[in-house]
């Protein structure tokens, strides 16, 4: 069996004297897509943000491509190429949507820096017409799209999303699912945490239910849709 | 009208060392949420290595040069002596730090040097006027406004054209995405701390030009005024300090020429707060609004 992309083993992490995330494991196999999904509170986005070195864990291991990486900085992370998309995107609204991505490519000389934005505009096209625009004026949509080209923009093989189509209205999910759906085809590996669970199950490779963070069940996106307990309990009124 | 234009140089004059130290204090509050109270302290530490090239008869631009060097440095082993160690700590331990660095920086000159101030020569060309225009107006008054003018310039250029400003600009904005993005914590804010520093630099060489002296409680009592300013604008914005700094000056003066009567102008600072206060009543952001980003 080859060695996961990234590997989280037991993994707990505490806020206070709160627990989190208890004994989580989970593996993202290299061009996987994985999603994490689960009610609101199960310790979703407290798992991708002590993976990406936001959080330090009290115990439990995050290994990439095998090499123990437990707590680095989210900036160690970046140059080992792990990338978060984070949740509610937080782009810089000060910022022009150049300057985001300028940001994003931090970590790249300055000839890559340029040819990845030049990439970044083929891949989203919206960007040549607000270049200049502030981040901060930019609608939901567009601005979900400016926070995955930012994470793009290190070409990081480990992809992480935090609710990608969170507060996005349904034509606009369909565009995330689309874009994910491109990423999947390019071979990106990706561990995604999603609250719209059909639609994840409906790309997914495997996917890893939490609650009350813990990983509860876990299978292939089609396994999981055939379970009628969990579509009952946490798909609810999105089951059609 | 004349007296009118000398008034209002006279207030860009003072507020140019206002704006310049309240810029610094937006710099480190955008990235740290953090007041830093220590932050005039560079400012008494350029002050006592100035007096220390002036006796032994360092020419004045040496001394300027020396100065900014030293209040940059001084702010980055600030920076890594006191705060790196606190860093993620509550606001309130932060501040505490800021007061704890003033105190021992202000103690540490009172025990080694001296309580008594330390006079030095300034340079005396500086007092000269010139006529513009048939106003007459004071070299000093002019240098100041035109390296304030210069040096904010270049700060505006640093911000929006490096790769360092946009990523300071990032992190003041929202710090934990600006990690994300791969920027190191420690060298952003080693970088805000150096800037600030350097700026609070220009503002003790334009102040020690005026007042030619070191002391030890010299760094609250100029800070003061550079944290109203930054409140005023807009606590967190760096345009809102350069303007509260300004504003700030101006007021000052202007309440002292056309508001108070000739024997009441000890009154001027206890007016001026009178104005800011209403001001607060009505806009209790300061006059720009900064909406940060919330960790959850």
């Amino acid at each position: 069996m080859s060695t996961p992309e990234l590997e989280v083993r037991s993994l707990t992490t505490r806020y206070g004297a709160i627990r989190a995330l208890r004994d989580a494991s989970l593996t993202v196999g290299a061009g996987e897509v994985v999603f994490l999904i689960g009610p609101n509170g199960a310790g979703k986005t407290t798992l991708l943000n002590t993976v990406i070195g936001l959080l330090r864990p009290t115990s439990g291991q995050v290994l990439v491509r095998g090499e123990d990486v437990t707590g680095s900085s989210p900036d160690s992370m970046i140059t080992k190429g792990v990338a978060l998309v984070p949740e509610h995107r937080r782009i810089f609204a000060d910022l022009t949507v150049r300057e985001n991505l300028l940001v994003a490519g931090i970590t790249l000389d300055s000839a890559t820096r340029e040819r990845r934005l030049g990439e970044m505009v083929e891949l989203f096209p919206l960007f040549e017409q607000k270049w200049t625009t502030s981040a901060g004026y930019l609608s939901g949509g567009e601005a979900q799209q400016l926070a995955i080209a930012r994470a793009l923009m290190s070409d990081p093989e480990i992809l992480l999303m935090d609710e990608p189509s969170l507060g996005l209205a349904p034509t606009l999910v369909d565009l995330v699912f689309e874009l994910l759906a491109r990423l999947r085809d390019e071979g990106r590996t990706m561990l995604i945490v999603e609250q719209n669970a059909q639609r994840a199950l409906e790309i997914a490779d495997r996917a890893y239910v939490l609650r009350s963070g813990e990983i509860i069940d876990q299978g292939t996106g089609a396994e999981l849709r055939e379970r009628t307990d969990l579509v009952s309990a946490y798909f609810g009124s999105e089951q059609t | 009208m004349t007296d009118i234009i000398q008034q209002l140089i006279d207030g860009l004059g003072r507020g140019s060392g206002y704006a310049l130290l309240a810029l610094g204090l937006a710099i480190i509050f955008g990235v740290m949420h953090l007041v830093n109270f220590a932050h005039g302290e560079v400012i008494t530490v350029s002050a006592y290595v100035s007096y220390w090239l002036a006796i032994h008869g360092t020419s004045w631009w040496l001394i300027a040069l020396a100065a900014l060097v030293t209040s940059t440095l001084a702010a980055v082993v600030i920076e890594f002596v006191a705060f790196r160690r606190v860093r993620g700590a509550e606001d309130f331990t932060m501040l505490l730090t800021s007061f704890g660095v003033a105190i021992v920086v202000r103690a540490g000159f009172s025990m080694w040097v001296s309580t008594k101030p330390r006079q030095f020569d300034k340079p005396g060309w500086i007092f000269n006027t010139v006529r513009v225009f048939g106003i007459s107006l004071e070299i000093y008054d002019l240098i100041v406004i035109g390296v304030t003018a210069v040096t904010l310039a270049a700060v505006a250029y640093l911000l929006r054209r490096t790769m360092f400003g946009v990523a300071l600009r990032a992190a003041a904005e929202d710090f934990d995405a600006a990690r994300l993005m791969g920027i190191r914590a420690n060298r952003v804010i080693s970088g805000a701390f150096a800037l600030s520093g350097l700026l609070a630099g220009v503002a003790a060489v334009m102040i020690l030009m005026r007042r030619g002296q070191a002391e030890p409680g010299m760094g609250l009592d100029i800070l003061l005024p550079g944290v109203l300013a930054a409140v005023i604008g807009g606590l967190g914005s760096l345009s809102g300090a350069v303007l509260g700094g300004f504003a700030l000056g101006l007021a000052e003066v202007m309440v002292r020429a056309w508001i108070l009567p000739e024997g009441l102008t000890g009154l001027t600072d206890g007016v001026v707060f009178a104005l800011i206060a209403v001001l607060f009543i009505f806009r209790p952001e300061g006059f720009i609004r900064v909406g940060h980003a919330e960790r959850v």
